[in-house]
């Protein structure tokens, strides 16, 4: 469904990307791994065409894909992002943030979908007329997942999308993702520090350091402790909580 | 009841039934609701979810509240001192001096015009200052004592030229300059990354056993909080719901607490949901067992 070869992206002379190649089968969810700067969030923006300047391959759906995207583009392929207070119109209600994808790409039934998706997503008929500032952020993160959804896209780009959730609100996130992928057979990328957050969540991993996949595994392989690069297992120790020696051998880095 | 420390030390800090309030004329706010604790030379964690009150908590002891916070506690104390009814003026010689606090971003706490290592000069109370050269050293021994490779270079830079990880050292560094003997950091490792993290930790664990420190280390990170502390106090809605000692963490008793460990992914975790935390209003008011 998502193929990427040899992807490069450079701002000035920092090369942030540098040679990424992955592959995503239908309907699987495939997870990029790693810390600030190591460029998993841009490749993302590379894939959902926020950012033209790269170079490389990139296949999705069959199509081969120029750095400008058409308009049918957008309606397959939809991104979910980080900040749920960022992402979404102060002064737009959610009916109106629901719609506006609507309108754009001429789909009538306005009335019913916004309905239906809210109704999917958990938030119920009770928000449509709210503002952001009236709902919490596992409600926001709701809303911006229905206003991705309501296109029916086949693939589904996420950034971080629990990074500023409590933990609680995370679980219910997780699992709404976990269903709705079900549901709509989607193809996904989800895009995390939290190593315990993408094993959880995808069926194979990427794990960026530096702007390359430093090594690709399956979840199983993760579960079973077969990662091999020293970052992988480096990131695996770090992701179960404090330890003393691993912390005293990394402070001298 | 009196709570005591694990150590069996005198405690140094004590808070007995610490309210918060904040009055609108809409409504009334209670973001602390009696809250209890001691603390003495150990590291306890104080966990919770945003809005539990924990940051509030950790503020109200250095009177930090905003000015609109109605603050009250049967006792609110730190060694002699009675934290409630000192003045500004008293407080002044607690806050940064006995009593020192870390803050999550650092980007936000430095100076981002003046050179890091003149910020951390700056620390020194004006009684122990001694000429320029002098603070200097003492600016890059206490540099070396996070674990900076290169203090010289170091100290000349401005806030914009370090990473996030060498800014959460330096402010530990500036923190530690007026030798306090109680540390408050509020989530301050949550804007690292989880290597960085670790390194930065690492520090202050060695820097709060080398200078028998006590700490409060407040989070929202239940694995971190109970990996790195020795007791975990558990916050919900502005109360303690639970207290355990850090490696006891899993036997919690607590439904939110069990929910809040429950509703974690984990690498080499196989459910295919996740449970969700189902919140008991009776966890608003009653007390365990």
């Amino acid at each position: 469904m998502i193929a990427v070869r040899d992807l490069r992206v450079s701002f000035a002379a920092a090369t942030v990307v540098d040679g990424v190649s992955f592959h995503v089968p239908p309907e699987e969810m495939f997870g990029l791994v790693g810390e600030s700067g190591c460029g998993k969030s841009t490749v993302l923006r590379v894939l959902c065409g926020l950012n033209p300047a790269w170079s490389g391959q990139i296949v999705i759906g069959g199509k081969a894909m120029s750095p400008v995207r058409d308009r049918a583009f957008f309606k397959d392929v939809q991104m979910v992002f980080q900040d749920p207070y960022g992402s979404l119109h102060p002064r737009h209600t959610v009916n109106t943030a629901l719609t506006e994808p609507l309108a754009i790409h001429g789909i009538g039934g306005a009335d019913g979908r916004v309905a239906a998706v809210l109704d999917q997503v958990g938030l119920g008929g009770a928000f449509r007329y709210r503002y952001p500032h009236q709902l919490s952020g596992g409600q926001r993160q709701r809303l911006a997942i229905a206003r991705a959804l309501i296109l029916e896209p086949k693939v589904l780009l996420l950034d971080e999308p629990t990074s500023a959730l409590d933990v609680s609100v995370q679980a219910e996130i997780l699992n709404l993702l976990t269903d709705l992928r079900r549901q709509r057979n989607l193809t996904c990328i989800l895009v995390s520090h939290d190593l315990a957050v993408i094993a959880h969540m995808c069926d194979r991993i990427g794990v960026m350091q530096h702007g390359r996949i430093v090594e690709e595994l399956t979840a199983d392989q993760l579960n079973e402790n077969a990662a091999r690069h020293p970052y992988t297992i480096e990131l695996l120790a770090a992701s179960r909580g404090y330890d003393r020696a691993l912390g005293e051998r990394l402070a001298d880095e | 009841m009196m709570p005591q420390s694990v150590t069996g030390e005198t405690p140094r800090l004590v808070v007995d039934d610490l309210r918060i309030t904040f009055r609108t004329p809409q409504r009334v706010i209670e973001a602390v609701r009696g809250v209890s604790f001691a603390v003495g030379r150990e590291k306890v964690g104080i966990v919770g979810e945003s809005g539990s009150g924990k940051s509030m908590t950790g503020r109200a002891i250095l009177r930090l509240t905003p000015p609109r916070a109605e603050v009250s506690a049967k006792r609110l104390s730190f060694g002699d001192t009675d934290l409630l009814a000192s003045t500004e003026r008293q407080m002044l010689k607690v806050r940064g001096r006995r009593i020192a606090m870390i803050m999550q971003d650092p980007r936000h706490a430095l100076d981002p015009v003046m050179r890091v290592g003149e910020q951390i000069a700056e620390a020194i109370p004006a009684e122990r200052r001694g000429r320029a050269a002098e603070d200097r050293d003492r600016v890059l021994a206490m540099l070396e004592a996070v674990h900076i490779r290169d203090p010289r270079h170091v100290y000349g830079l401005y806030p914009h030229e370090v990473s996030g990880g060498m800014g959460q050292r330096v402010m530990i560094a500036m923190m530690l300059m007026p030798e306090p003997s109680l540390l408050i950091a509020d989530e301050p490792t949550s804007a690292l990354d989880v290597t960085v993290r670790l390194r930065v930790l690492a520090i202050l664990d060695e820097l709060v056993a080398e200078r028998n420190l006590g700490l409060i280390f407040i989070s929202h990170d239940l694995n971190l909080v109970a990996s790195f502390c020795d007791r975990v106090l558990i916050m919900y809605a502005g109360r303690i719901v639970e207290e355990c000692v850090a490696s006891e963490l899993a036997r919690a008793r607590h439904p939110y607490t069990r929910g809040l460990l429950a509703s974690l992914p984990r690498a080499g975790d196989t459910r295919a949901r996740l449970p969700v935390l189902a919140r008991d209003p009776a966890w608003m008011t009653s007390e365990l067992g």
